[in-house]
């Protein structure tokens, strides 16, 4: 077969396919060499409202406020107030905390399965910050900065991961998979950049009715390959809809590599210019370059001036989840000499440098977030843990997936009633009580 | 709706049906909104959408990029906003590239938001054969659909059907998908394809009252009573397999199941119970196809009632043919044959 194919094109050199590879792996030295840090301050604000391609060049750099010197340079400084500030810390301090416990909380089996955040705080929280609270959020399953900055209650957090008795979602979803309606937050869905293109249809809806509210959707680089996401870009720039594409490169997508994405070839940023989309390639670990960018998107958005795909170039420190195990792919130095440094710790030197801060209530701050952590963990396991009790009646398995129940869930519903009492002779009757809790 | 009905009853083709059943929830329902390929200012490739935009405006009637993914995905997300999307895909073959957003998200919405969100959309296609489309506008993908937890399926047969159901469809909170078969867009197609085909102005279900009026979903239709066998049948094969029972002389209790999730079981038990035997026609693929669901839950409920095994008429298991559409097509020789083996028994 060899043969003859190379009697066919005998002429024609042969031809090789590349397949990506991360420039180091486990146990590996990590070469920084080709790093694109740019010079914070440095990057030109255009006007919200230029015609996208007036941000080519940001596509391609790296939007940058907080300098090596911790201090807050250039026109993307959004000059937020010494209070703002202390919020955003203090959010992100929180969301590190809350992923602390919750990773400890599965090791000790109070729950499946979790997924911190650690490294990315700012893309969550300092960009929802930049947003109005009832922008509409359809977010990917990191961003819980974004529910902890909107203020949606720790302990409803914790009652959804643990799937128990008091969970909204009647223990119907994987934990971390949170909704919230109130917060403007979309159903979280395990299928990836499925929420693109129904930010931009939100976001078609709010302009259809004359609203002024925009959507703002996030994703990860990996997810970005998925064809959902060039539908949203595609619908996003013809009916110029009021809404932010987030892109958060945290350069692996579980043991893949931002390459498998694209990354060898342009940046994700650069995705925006060939549908004609403004774009932003944002340092993703500098919380006031987050703000700035978001604000910045979403003051395009508001004038009608159309969407923004914003890039934030960020690591995602820990593993993809509590089912893995990163030192099997990658090289621990990444995480440590990250040339970006941590948001958190860049945005606390910064408000330190200002004289905004201190070691020392910084130090408080961490104590009281663990503290109201610990709390809200202690309300919420009274609800139950999973695995520990059946937290909810029957009938809510079949309930909601229609309007009303049809015939065939009707003796669904009946089979599993029969199976309880074969199964949990000793749980109390079906429906006994709002939450028949055998435990 | 009876062949005694007064003369001069207006009488509407599906098309037109389906047109007035879109015009009046556009009128009635600011939230409607109406989007897909060529639906707007073209007013669609069948003509469905036609003078809508003109009449409701372009943010209520618009095309959309070629993009069923991204049609199905907006429309989630209006549907999460508060419209009430009616989206056009422009053949049911082409609906694949949508089946993420329709299986893994409108389906799934209400569940895993525990009612937070809904996705009330409406998925218009046209599906079916007949037309000489080929494989890729011929298909009957309705079991793809019906295997999925938390959507619904309609198949009108008539325009007077059509209108209802549509109707229905738009003003219910669960995503369904309404699949229209176009092969009777203009005509009741019975099978014969050798023969003139009637148009639907003589045929007794194109009288087509004029307003607002609903057929619930999951509710089918009595197209005649009969002692000797029952026919499951929706779509075009309705009209196919009443030919073939009239051209056979064949006393046949023929139900058109009009839609397939919810299924009106009811229905069905009542006529196998009474006539003991059972035929299940359908143009899609045959295995794992809608007919081998009705024949399990006729096996499983009517088993003591019936007499003969339970036979099935439908397309082969190949892609939809070309040239040989006619061969592949479940008419009048493979349902006779079906017929004639059931009441021998």
């Amino acid at each position: 077969m060899a043969e003859k194919a190379s009697e066919k094109g005998a002429n024609r050199p042969a031809l090789s396919l590349h397949v990506p590879e991360p420039k180091s792996r486990p146990g590996e030295a990590v070469d920084f060499a080709d790093f694109p840090v740019s010079v914070a301050g440095a990057q030109p604000r255009p006007d919200e409202t230029c015609e996208a391609i007036a941000t080519s060049d940001l596509c391609y750099d790296l939007v940058r406020v907080l300098g090596d010197d911790d201090a807050a340079h250039g026109p993307w400084d959004p000059k937020l107030s010494s209070d703002t500030l202390r919020q955003m810390l203090r959010h992100m301090a929180m969301v590190r905390a809350f992923d602390e416990r919750m990773f400890r909380g599965q090791r000790q089996g109070k729950t499946s399965f979790y997924m911190k955040c650690t490294g990315e705080e700012a893309t969550s929280v300092a960009a929802s910050m930049a947003l109005a609270s009832d922008d509409m959020i359809f977010p990917s399953y990191r961003q819980q900065g974004i529910l902890i900055a909107r203020g949606y209650p720790l302990t409803e957090m914790i009652n959804q991961i643990y799937s128990n008795k008091a969970d909204k979602l009647k223990g119907r979803q994987l934990p971390i998979m949170y909704s919230s309606r109130e917060h403007s937050f979309f159903s979280i869905s395990g299928n990836l950049a499925t929420q693109t293109p129904q930010a931009v249809g939100w976001a078609m809806a709010s302009a259809i009715k004359g609203d002024s509210r925009i959507a703002a959707t996030w994703v990860g680089e990996g997810s970005t390959a998925e064809g959902d996401f060039h539908s949203a870009c595609t619908f996003a720039a013809v009916y110029n809809a009021p809404v932010i594409l987030n892109v958060v490169n945290n350069q692996w997508a579980i043991s893949s590599f931002s390459g498998f994405a694209g990354a060898e070839r342009t940046t994700f940023a650069a995705r925006a210019l060939g549908y004609g989309i403004a774009g932003l390639r944002v340092d993703g670990n500098d919380a006031l370059a987050c703000y700035a960018a978001q604000q910045w998107a979403a003051n395009r958005a508001r004038a009608n001036a159309g969407p923004t795909l914003i890039e934030f170039f960020t690591y995602r420190a820990e593993g993809h989840s509590t089912s893995d195990d990163p030192s099997g792919y990658r090289s621990a130095q990444e995480r440590e000499e990250w040339p970006l440094g941590d948001p958190v710790m860049r945005l606390k030197k910064h408000m330190i440098g200002l004289g905004e801060w201190d070691e020392e209530r910084q130090e408080a701050m961490d104590a009281d977030c663990a503290t109201l952590v610990k709390l809200a963990t202690k309300d919420a396991e009274k609800n139950g843990i999973l695995g520990h009790g059946l937290h909810h009646p029957f009938r809510t398995m079949f309930e909601d997936v229609f309007e009303e129940l049809p015939w065939h869930l009707q003796e669904q519903a009946e089979q599993a009633r029969r199976e309880r009492e074969i199964k949990w002779p000793d749980a109390p009757p079906y429906d006994a009580d709002e939450f028949g809790d055998a435990s | 709706m009876s062949a005694s009905e007064p003369k001069g009853e207006r009488r509407l083709n599906m098309i037109e049906a389906i047109n007035e059943a879109l015009a009046i929830k556009l009128e009635q329902d600011p939230d409607v909104i109406i989007m897909g390929e060529d639906v707007g200012y073209f007013g669609g490739v069948f003509r469905a959408t036609a003078g809508l935009q003109e009449k409701f405006g372009k943010t209520r009637v618009f095309d959309t990029p070629i993009s069923e993914c991204g049609i199905i995905g907006a429309a989630v997300g209006m549907g999460a906003y508060g419209l009430r999307p009616v989206p056009e895909i422009q053949f049911a073959d082409y609906i694949y590239p949508g089946l993420d957003q329709l299986i893994s998200e409108a389906a799934r919405l209400r569940y895993r938001s525990a009612r937070e969100y809904i996705a009330p959309m409406t998925v218009r296609s046209p599906f079916g054969g007949g037309i000489f489309g080929g494989q890729t506008h011929s298909q009957s993908p309705e079991a793809l659909f019906t295997h999925v937890a938390g959507l619904k399926t309609v198949i009108p047969a008539t325009p007077y059907d059509a209108k209802g159901l549509l109707i229905a469809a738009i003003e219910d909170n669960d995503p369904v998908i309404f699949f229209e078969p176009k092969r009777i867009y203009n005509a009741p197609f019975t099978g014969y394809y050798d023969k003139p085909v009637e148009p639907w102005k003589k045929h007794r279900d194109s009288i087509v009252p004029e307003g607002h009026y609903k057929i619930p979903l999951g509710k089918a239709r009595q197209v005649q009573s009969g002692e000797a066998l029952t026919v499951l049948a929706y779509g075009t094969m309705v009209h196919v397999a009443e030919a073939v029972c009239q051209a056979k002389g064949v006393d046949a209790d023929i139900l058109d199941l009009r839609t397939l999730m919810p299924l009106d079981i009811d229905a069905i038990e009542a006529s196998v119970e009474k006539t003991g035997r059972c035929l299940i026609v359908h143009e899609a693929t045959r295995t794992s196809g809608f007919g081998a669901e009705l024949s399990a839950l006729v096996m499983e409920r009517c088993f003591y009632h019936l007499e003969a095994p339970i036979e099935r008429v439908t397309g082969f298991d190949t892609p939809y043919p070309h040239s040989l559409e006619w061969a592949y097509f479940p008419g009048p020789v493979r349902i006779g044959e079906a017929i004639d083996k059931i009441l021998s028994e």
